[in-house]
């Protein structure tokens, strides 16, 4: 089976339609959207309509810290800039999409794989998987083989040996890692909607179960459509800047 | 983990288990067979020794990563891997020939016969590298030489595919390779160099020159760090009679930084099948090791070389490619033959590292078969060598950056593709004539080469041809 995870997607519209139109060509047979779905982006309630209908075909979705805030119009602890798109994501998304953020899980375990937004050993408290401390801590919280988050913003891939400390590496985009069964794994993603690794490419990742590999994909999309509408939006000018360098 | 007792006669994943062909430390080789598959194979088991040593497991996991995602002739090919969950294994072709441990007791071999193991070692390495993966540990007990002559790599245990994780990195206590071949940075803990198996693979031609390993037989650790400072004994000086070229191949291949050796195996192999071409520098002349004084800053550079395991870097075939020019000395050709000068002008300003080998066509024909055996056709064959070298020389090149070769052939272009292909060479830059209809239906040298080439192939036209192909077809037209 070949899933697709589509992570941090935070409201950009044009991003989501190029990554599902570019899994889509890649044969997918499931959909997983690993949480904040909207914050920063212009289009809070088509992304969260649009993730509804594929949760109706079977796609599994979850929740972030940002979809949790903005449901709740409560931004406490966040920056200047998250604060500000929080209080305009409230005010914009409707009732029906606050239902369906209302009804996201923190995580869900499929066979051997555990899908959370951030780092798993205490999901509530979102923490970042930055280096292979932090990844430890993850690995560790869970018995699963394989563990799938977001959150960071920027691709990742730990592997780690039962007696060992994980290792980092940065995958290659379009290059199927190969997820071999003798350790544990953590997959953090890079973000749909407003990546930060210096790519402003959309990214996403398929895992194939059959093949046990993970491909880390990168889909071009029309950014100064998603930052005009930012602009449109009176949303703070830096959450449209950032994208076109992808920082 | 549960283990599936091996035996002559079990079945594991539709493979017939049949007898045990090898026993080593790390593994043991059973001859299989399954009944779609008609030739030889073998199942590699590792051998897990009592409190399953990790080294053995990692190394094993490495293999079944990588040699699923290598293709070609110059490795064993791969029918299946077991689940460590369950039984590991691999199964791979069984590679009928001989392997090169066997020629050790043959050394010293003769100077063409060291080019020529190198030549093809060289090229399973370029293969190996434009697929991503180091090998790492290239010794003659890892090398086939095929019964169709090709050399096969085998044993990937301590491999490095540079787009996949490094599962040996986490292994890091002690430098992974085997004593006497492996790289001075392999010793510093740096898995990500290619040119690691340049190093290695001299290491082996200056055994089979010599039949002296050039860092003896290291028993500790500390014994390896030497090779950082003290340089092995000129191999000249144990074999006197051994070319100053062979010298100046092996020396270089064995340079501590590997900024000084071959850039890539292609150049090797490039260098190995042209002996005559080789620049000789102060290496091909030594007698002796360095001075110890020499030596000793070598060794205090050395002190602080301690870097650990990094990121690869773009791949080594990208910064120094090998770049063929076909140049036309024809008559009425001078306008392309200048063109052709420009684009190599323009390749040369953004690839510091590229080498060009300028290649001329004499063509025979039936009836002259023996031509260049008498003296008009020598010295044609000497004249076309001397203008090949009159064109290169406004590019201002090195002599270690340019090569010169005349082919003589009876089809121009069958003795290009040849060349391209044999020598690894990564873009043909070659000139069209001016069009012509004969040109166009027959076949023009140039259409050839751009179908057939297994490269990148760039067609130069001198700028006037394209007005001029324009007005014959307009004549054409008129006449038709």
């Amino acid at each position: 089976m070949r899933i697709a995870f589509f992570s941090d997607i935070h409201g950009n519209r044009e991003a989501l339609d190029a990554c599902l139109a570019h899994a889509e060509r890649q044969r997918v047979d499931r959909m997983v959207f690993m949480g904040d779905l909207v914050g920063y982006g212009a289009d809070p309630v088509y992304v969260v309509e649009r993730v509804a209908r594929e949760m109706e075909k079977g796609a599994v979705a979850l929740l972030g810290n940002h979809d949790q805030a903005a449901a709740l119009g409560q931004s406490d602890g966040m920056n200047e800039y998250a604060r500000a798109a929080i209080e305009w994501t409230h005010q914009a998304l409707d009732a029906a999409s606050i239902d369906v953020i209302k009804t996201l899980p923190m995580s869900v375990t499929d066979e051997d794989r555990l899908y959370v937004h951030s780092e798993a050993s205490s999901p509530h408290s979102w923490s970042y998987i930055t280096d292979a401390q932090t990844a430890e801590r993850s690995l560790r919280s869970t018995g699963a083989r394989i563990t799938l988050c977001g959150h960071v913003h920027r691709p990742q891939l730990y592997h780690m040996s039962p007696s060992k400390p994980p290792v980092f590496f940065l995958p290659q985009s379009s290059t199927p890692i190969p997820l071999m069964g003798n350790r544990k794994w953590l997959a953090v993603l890079g973000a749909v909607g407003q990546p930060r690794d210096q790519n402003p490419a959309a990214a996403y990742a398929i895992l194939d179960t059959t093949l046990n590999e993970i491909t880390y994909l990168r889909a071009a999309y029309n950014i100064e459509k998603a930052a005009s509408k930012i602009h449109a939006a009176g949303l703070p000018q830096m959450l449209a800047a950032r994208l076109f360098i992808g920082r | 983990m549960a283990r599936q007792t091996l035996e002559v006669g079990s079945t594991i994943d539709g493979f017939l288990v049949g007898e045990k062909i090898h026993t080593g430390g790390m593994a043991t080789l059973w001859r299989v067979t399954r009944p779609d598959i008609d030739t030889p194979i073998v199942m590699k088991v590792p051998t897990i020794l009592e409190g399953d040593d990790p080294t053995v497991i990692v190394g094993f996991e490495m293999e079944m990563m990588i040699l699923p995602r290598l293709v070609g002739k110059h490795v064993p090919k791969f029918y299946g891997i077991g689940d460590f969950a369950r039984q590991p294994y691999v199964v791979m072709e069984y590679i009928q020939g001989y392997s090169l441990f066997s020629l050790i007791e043959k050394a010293p071999l003769p100077a063409d016969e060291v080019a020529k193991i190198g030549v093809k070692v060289a090229t399973a390495l370029v293969d190996l590298h434009r697929q991503n993966v180091l090998h790492l540990d290239i010794k003659p007990s890892n090398i086939m030489i095929r019964d169709s002559g090709e050399a096969a790599l085998i044993d990937f245990g301590l491999s490095r595919h540079l787009f996949l994780p490094d599962l040996l990195e986490e292994e890091f206590r002690v430098p992974m390779g085997t004593g006497p071949y492996i790289a001075p940075e392999q010793v510093m803990k740096n898995r990500s160099e290619p040119r690691s198996d340049i190093y290695s693979l001299g290491v082996l031609l200056y055994y089979l020159a010599t039949n002296v390993r050039p860092f003896g037989l290291p028993q500790a650790q500390g014994q390896l760090k030497k090779r950082l400072w003290r340089d092995p004994v000129p191999p000249r000086k144990l074999v006197p009679n051994m070319p100053p070229w062979l010298q100046e191949a092996i020396l270089r291949c064995l340079e501590v930084d590997p900024d000084d050796r071959y850039d890539t195996a292609a150049q090797l192999a490039f260098d190995l099948s042209h002996p005559d071409q080789i620049k000789l520098t102060a290496r091909s002349q030594k007698l002796q090791r360095d001075s110890l004084p020499t030596s000793w800053k070598r060794w205090l550079k050395s002190k602080g070389s301690d870097s650990g395991p990094r990121q690869p870097r773009p791949q080594q075939t990208n910064l120094a490619p090998i770049i063929m020019v076909a140049v036309d000395f024809s008559d009425g050709q001078e306008a392309l033959t200048e063109e052709l000068r420009v684009n190599v002008k323009r390749v040369l300003a953004t690839m510091p590292g590229v080498r060009i080998a300028c290649v001329n066509v004499l063509k025979l024909n039936r009836l002259t078969i023996t031509f260049t055996l008498d003296e008009e056709g020598r010295s044609i064959h000497v004249q076309r060598l001397v203008e090949l070298k009159e064109w290169a020389r406004p590019l201002g090149l090195d002599q270690e950056r340019v090569t010169f070769h005349v082919l003589e052939h009876m089809d121009p272009a069958e003795a290009l593709i040849e060349f391209a292909s044999s020598n690894h060479v990564d873009q043909v830059v070659i000139g069209a004539r001016a069009s012509s209809t004969l040109r166009r239906f027959l076949g023009s040298v140039s259409s050839q080469v751009v179908a057939r080439a297994g490269c990148t192939v760039t067609v130069v036209r001198a700028p006037r041809a394209i007005a001029e192909a324009e007005a014959e077809d307009e004549k054409m037209i008129d006449t038709g």
